[in-house]
């Protein structure tokens, strides 16, 4: 079949592809304020597709009002440019429609519909009115690769709302998929998962960012060495630094601030 | 008996047997009256359906279909005055006019001499207020209680209105005293069932839309933006779009139900309007269980059959039973009827211990029960 | 000169009676989120208070200064014994409290019929309320300033009782995270009694208070339930200064419009008049800033 596949075979690396046009994410002095309180501070960020950039810091230091930024949750000053299309101070879905996805904290799928039925929405924001109105009578191929990627192809016909929490993100993931984004912020997509799926969600994560732009929120640093290529440090709304992990661990203000007392070990790294 | 229950088979046969029921069985064993009633009753299963919808599947709780239903039986009953008055009465004027007016003829009933353009404005109208209201409100996320007060505020204000109009729109009285609807005599018996006959086919029609709009994409849609409103926005879609749209559908089904009751029952007034029968609309509905696409319908004939079974002869207490049944099924059970229905259903699957099911392919999974019809049950609602 | 003033006087009062019938929703429903539609018929409660107060208490200023608290008592033990009996169940529904106050509102009009028959009684207004005092002028009613005033008492009680007291604070403190405020040992059950007996009391003296300018019905209470909402989602939730603001201004704006077009045109206009307004500010005046997603 000629249908393009969701995930075409390559790795993730550092600065992106190399080849060809890359896609990109380029946000420029990104400020979010909460009634005087700058919870994003001038941030600059690049994110070239093909790369899988993680996105981490303390507690409070603005990681998720960054993509609430971006997302147009919040509203906020600076630019945030995809590939050529200024994108901040769009609308919410409009947003969306240029290829911007998210997931949630707190894994947000539509508890009272069944999975299949949760992904078939997620692939049909382009759907004309008349296709609206009709019955879903086949499944997107789309949907069926997703069902596939994130091996719910046994719980398809079953109500969102019975499934576990590692299999909700999942889900959300899928639905990410489907949408057929470029851009994929995910907020700590592994919150709640045990060893082994936090292990098969940072394989599927690397298979994912090969060919898109790709920024995750994550706190677990184990997780962040294992699968980031590269990393943002964010402290108190601003970018601290910016680098490899080894390179970013290494750095001293991020010691400071962010791992503390785990500085020695970062220096094995 | 379950496959052939839920197969398209079975819904056809359903409908089929609905139709039978409604347009051969009915007009054969009632009486005149009485089928004059189960045609009234019938119109408030229209509104009911379209509340099915609205509220069921998108959690907009509108306490305004009131607003609608009487733009429909105004439109109406103002083309059958005209009608009238230049049938027999040869002035052109409608009889209250020259008793309360100045015996003209406002120019904004003028376009409604026309049986073309009362057709269409009986479904444009409705559709036309809900749209702009519609945009009005969703678009700036106005929801939830927000959303439910403002609708009732809505037909509150509209009965105000029609009560200051005694001149145009006859006030409190209404409008009443039909002889004639498109030409057709109001008191030949033959007519009347004919307007029943309307009524039941205009139901079976809206039950067959619901039912496409609610397995259609765009009802499962529907039922996640009740669920996560906002989660739809980062899918790509506009919430207020796709809950304007039903909230027309909705309206629309309403005008044409008030369209059709005004020649059934003969009159129109404010107190057909207003928050108090906006609210009734509501409880049929509860009561069926408003999820589900035969909830609604049946609720809404049952609640209009207790009522009028028995609020002529005990008016008191009847008002004490309806304050009940609000609190009853809305604080005890919030899924109606229906709910019980399924549960019963649901035991009697456990005892047949049925084998495991094998993997459900998407067709088993967009099929269901023609009653509870729906995998999207309850909503969650979300606090505000 | 005297026509605006008095003008603005009729604005005013009927802003102040609003504010009064608002005053408990912006509790119950602003607070709590219960979409309380019984809450006209618990006015109604407290204006049957009066009534029934005048016919043991024939001095009608003494009958009117023991109605107001017991009118407040009426009203608060009825809303109390909804709280226990059905709304306790169902704070995860707000739109669905809606409904069956509905039905429970149905019950108490049909049985003030019951008690005292349809037809409309009147409670008779102290001597010292009988009258007018002019001001630049005009002539205001006595039983009008009487009800602005009653109103601003009520109002600054509330906002005292809410920022002052332990009471209040607890209230507070439910509101904004009910979870978070069980687990520091608030108890929501005893703060939610108690907010729905001050807010539904509120109702109570309202009804007492409209004894004064008009005469009672079992149909008191769905003559105020829908304005007094409306000034609740125009004020913005939870936000009592909101709602204060949001009385007043449409009380001045209703009897402008009604004096200038009709009473029936006044009513449309000032509903376009709020929808307008929520697509300025779809949050109403005031409203609370939180991050999460809904």
């Amino acid at each position: 079949m000629s249908t393009p596949t969701l995930l075409p075979d390559g790795e993730p690396r550092a600065g992106g592809l190399r080849h060809g046009r890359p896609k990109y994410l380029e946000i420029r002095d990104l400020s979010v304020s909460f009634d005087g309180f700058l919870a994003v501070d001038k941030v600059n960020l690049d994110v070239v597709q093909g790369d899988l950039r993680f996105l981490i810091g303390p507690n409070g230091a603005g990681k998720t009002t960054v993509i609430d930024a971006i997302t147009g949750l919040v509203p906020a000053t600076g630019s945030v440019n995809h590939t050529g299309t200024e994108i901040l101070g769009r609308k919410v879905h409009r947003i969306a429609r240029l290829g911007v996805g998210r997931t949630f904290q707190t894994a947000s799928v539509f508890e009272n519909l069944s999975v299949l039925q949760n992904l078939d929405i997620a692939a049909g924001s382009g759907r004309g009115p008349l296709q609206m109105l009709r019955r879903r009578k086949t499944v997107d191929p789309a949907v069926e690769e997703a069902l596939e990627i994130i091996g719910m192809e046994g719980v398809a016909g079953k109500k969102a709302g019975i499934l576990a929490h590692g299999q909700k993100q999942w889900l959300e993931i899928g639905m990410l998929l489907v949408q057929n984004s470029d851009v994929l912020l995910l907020d700590e997509p592994i919150a709640g998962m045990s060893q082994d799926e936090r292990a098969e969600t940072g394989e599927l994560l690397r298979r994912i960012a090969a060919s898109r732009i790709t920024l995750v929120i994550e706190h677990d640093m184990d997780f962040v060495r294992e699968f980031a290529t590269s990393v943002t440090v964010l402290a108190a709304g601003k970018v601290l630094s910016e680098g490899s992990v080894a390179q970013v661990q290494a750095d001293k203000k991020v010691q400071d601030v962010y791992l503390g007392s785990s500085g020695a070990e970062a220096d094995d790294a | 008996m379950k496959g052939l229950l839920q197969g398209r088979l079975g819904t056809a046969a359903g409908f089929a047997a609905a139709a039978v029921l409604l347009l051969v069985v009915a007009p054969a064993v009632l009486s005149a009256f009485n089928l004059g009633l189960l045609g009234k009753f019938l119109c408030f299963a229209i509104v009911a359906v379209g509340i099915g919808l609205a509220w069921g599947r998108g959690g907009m709780l509108t306490l305004g279909q009131g607003v609608f239903f009487g733009l429909g039986a105004y439109i109406m009953a103002m083309h059958m005055k005209l009608a009238d008055a230049s049938l027999f009465g040869g002035s052109g004027v409608p009889d209250f006019m020259s008793l309360y007016g100045s015996g003209q003829v406002p120019g904004w009933w003028e376009p409604f001499r026309s049986p073309a353009v009362t057709l269409l404005a009986v479904v444009l109208v409705p559709g036309l207020v809900a749209l702009i209201l519609g945009l009005a409100v969703f678009k700036r996320r106005v929801k939830g209680a927000y959303f439910a007060i403002l609708s009732q505020a809505l037909a509150a204000a509209f009965a105000v209105f029609l009560i200051g109009q005694q001149a145009t729109t006859g006030g409190s009285n209404g409008l009443s005293g039909f002889r004639s609807f498109f030409g057709f005599d109001l008191q030949d018996p033959d007519n009347k069932v004919m307007l029943y006959m309307i009524a039941a086919a205009v139901l079976l029609l809206s039950v067959a839309l619901a039912r496409q709009l609610m397995h259609s994409r765009l009802g499962e849609l529907l039922v996640a933006v009740r669920d996560q409103e906002e989660r739809v926005r980062f899918l790509g879609y506009d919430p207020a779009s796709i809950k304007t749209a039903i909230y027309v559908v909705a309206a629309v089904l309403a005008g044409i139900a008030g369209a059709l009751f005004v020649p059934l029952v003969g009159i129109i007034s404010p107190a057909d309007v207003g928050v108090i029968p906006s609210i009734a609309f509501i409880i049929g509905v509860a009561i069926g269980g408003r999820a589900t696409l035969l909830g609604p319908v049946l609720g809404a004939v049952g609640a209009a059959a207790a009522q009028s079974a028995l609020s002529s002869t005990f008016p008191s207490f009847w008002v004490y039973f309806q304050g009940l049944l609000f609190v009853l099924v809305i604080g005890f059970m919030p899924g109606g009827l229906a709910s019980l229905a399924s549960m019963v259903g649901k035991r009697r699957r456990n005892r047949t211990a049925r084998p495991l099911p094998s993997v459900p392919t998407p067709a088993a999974a967009s099929a269901s029960a023609p009653l509870t019809e729906g995998e999207a049950s309850m909503p969650e609602e979300a606090r505000r | 000169m005297e026509l605006l003033i008095g003008q603005m006087f009729a604005g005013l009062s009927l802003g102040s009676v609003l504010l009064l019938a608002a005053l408990g929703l912006s509790l119950t429903f602003g607070q709590m989120g219960v979409i309380n539609m019984a809450h006209g018929e618990f006015m109604m409660a407290g204006a049957y208070t009066a009534f029934v107060v005048q016919q043991a208490i024939s001095d009608a200023g003494v009958s009117l200064l023991v109605s107001i608290p017991l009118g407040f008592l009426v009203g608060g033990v009825l809303g109390l014994v909804l709280e226990v009996l059905l709304l306790r169940r169902m704070y995860h529904r707000p739109l669905d409290t809606l409904l069956v106050t509905f039905g429970v509102a149905l019950i108490l009009q049909q049985a003030a019929r019951d008690i005292f028959g349809a037809p409309s009684v009147d409670v008779r207004a102290p001597a010292w309320l009988q009258g007018n005092i002019e001001m630049l002028g005009a002539p205001i009613p006595l039983t009008r300033l009487f009800i602005l005033a009653l109103s601003l008492v009520c109002l600054a009680g509330l906002v005292l009782l809410l920022k002052a007291t332990p009471l209040g604070r607890r209230i507070r403190a439910v509101v904004l995270n009910r979870d978070l405020a069980e687990t520091s040992g608030v108890s929501t059950r005893r703060s939610d009694q108690l907010t729905f007996f001050i807010g539904s009391g509120l109702a109570g003296v309202a009804g007492v208070a409209v004894t004064l300018i008009g005469s009672t019905s079992p149909y008191l209470g769905t003559n105020y339930i829908v304005d007094a909402f409306l000034v609740v989602v125009a004020g913005g939730i939870g936000q009592i200064k909101g709602a204060v603001i949001a009385a007043f201004a449409l009380g001045v704006l209703q009897s402008a419009f009604e004096y200038s077009t009709t009473a029936s045109i006044g009513k449309v206009l000032i509903l376009i008049v709020i929808v307008v307004f929520l697509q300025l500010r779809p949050q109403g005046i005031f409203s609370l800033k939180t991050r999460s997603l809904a």
